[in-house]
């Protein structure tokens, strides 16, 4: 799905033309560019409304937002990594896999 | 995409109760279906002017819509949920500026602060040697059929100076993939090396055919040895044998080999597949004038249509 960006104002009622704008000066949102206008991928509406009810619930302003949004980033950056990892692990010999778990000790990653 | 309902009712989305109101039924008045008989457009819009009101009216519904969680008519809107976006290769444009610099195994290793490399493992941050079982290495081998019927040992060249002698079992089916256990990329920091994965492919061969641990063929004989029998000899896999083709034979008739196909022995079982021949009259030398005179006098008398059942008629 695309979506253009006076159609993601539609879809959110609580958002307003200036509000995105700055999402995206600010890159916290980052549609592609198409000629004059937006496009917004899946990724990004979804993150438009994370951004929405992140605000909404626990009412956190920009300066925070930028804070809570660069540790997302960095824990979807790892969990993306460890699910490469995880791929690889899943196409190994049984053997190998064997060898890995026994290399892990119960509760040693907490 | 459909009209939002402060659309509809024409009103601003900070519009008080007050106004809300007004301005529905200012529309009210206008579109009631008493009032406009036979106007389907202004029935419609009534419905949806209706509808928005329904929404907007409601402090609890009007929360609701305007936090997306339901949409213009009334109805559940599903959520985008973040988390699959962000983990997909879709998310990475949000990721963190050295992500895009990690491509391999190395790179997620370093993350956090250890080597990995096939060139033998570098101290960690944390004191601890980092160890890893080595990549198995992929290969193909084709070999004949009669290799794969019988199996033995083939010589697969790697290198100009590395090669893999590799045991071809008795039976082999082609594409299956047989593992040399050790023989793949060596291992990370003493780590055990990977496997070899040959993926073994069978030539085609010009008259056995494989069905199971049988094997087929066509095997072509003459004119007299089909009418009057014979001894003739048979190629097999394993090399040539004599067989009897029985008096009165004709093109189709199947005899079988027993224990000529293929064996497979797998632990305490012992698979013996038979080799199948379909004989195929050759008639050799057709313009032999002999024989044509002697078809001349014999087929006046034998009135055979080999060609019944396939709905000739009167054409035979």
């Amino acid at each position: 799905m695309i979506t253009g960006f006076d159609e993601l104002l539609r879809h959110f009622a609580g958002l307003d033309a200036a509000e995105l704008t700055r999402w995206v000066e600010n890159r916290w949102i980052l549609p592609e560019q198409e000629g004059e206008g937006f496009v917004f991928r899946e990724v990004d509406v979804a993150r438009v409304e994370l951004i929405l009810d992140i605000r909404r619930d626990y009412a956190v302003d920009d300066d925070s937002m930028a804070l809570v949004l660069g540790l997302l980033d960095q824990v979807y950056s790892l969990r993306r990594q460890m699910r490469r990892l995880c791929d690889a692990l899943e196409g190994q010999p049984p053997e190998v896999k064997d060898a890995i778990r026994r290399a892990l000790p119960p509760g040693s990653g907490r | 995409m459909a009209q939002t309902p402060y659309e509809v009712l024409g009103v601003k989305s900070d519009a008080s109760p007050d106004a809300l109101r007004k301005a529905y039924r200012k529309l009210a008045k206008e579109l009631h279906p008493d009032l406009n008989p036979g106007k389907p457009e202004a029935e419609a819009r009534f419905k949806s002017v209706t509808a928005a009101y329904d929404i907007l009216s409601d402090p609890e519904k009007k929360g609701r819509y305007d936090r997306g969680e339901i949409d213009e008519s009334g109805a559940e809107r599903p959520r985008y949920s973040y988390r699959p976006h962000a983990e997909s290769a879709q998310g990475r444009k949000y990721g963190p500026q050295e992500e895009m610099d990690i491509g391999d195994l190395d790179d997620i290793l370093s993350m956090f602060g250890r080597g990995g490399g096939a060139g033998g493992a570098r101290r960690g941050r944390g004191g601890a040697q980092f160890q890893m079982p080595g990549g198995d290495r992929m290969f193909s081998l084709t070999i004949d059929f009669v290799e794969a019927a019988t199996g033995g040992k083939k010589r697969l060249q790697l290198s100009p100076d590395e090669s893999l002698d590799v045991t071809i079992p008795p039976g082999i089916e082609d594409g299956q993939v047989l593992r040399l256990k050790g023989k793949g990329s060596p291992g990370f920091g003493g780590g055990p090396p990977g496997d070899a994965l040959i993926e073994v492919h069978i030539a085609p061969h010009p008259f056995f055919r494989r069905d199971g641990d049988n094997i087929r063929m066509e095997l072509p004989v003459s004119l007299a040895e089909a009418v009057l029998g014979a001894r003739i000899p048979v190629p097999t896999v394993t090399g040539p044998v004599t067989m009897t083709i029985p008096k009165g034979s004709d093109t189709g008739t199947q005899l079988r080999l027993r224990g000529k196909g293929i064996t497979r022995r797998g632990g305490s079982t012992t698979a013996q597949g038979d080799q199948y021949v379909t004989l195929k009259v050759v008639i050799g030398a057709p313009d032999d004038p002999d024989l044509a005179k002697f078809l001349e006098g014999w087929s006046k008398r034998e009135a055979i249509n080999p060609r019944g059942g396939m709905g000739l008629g009167g054409m035979a």
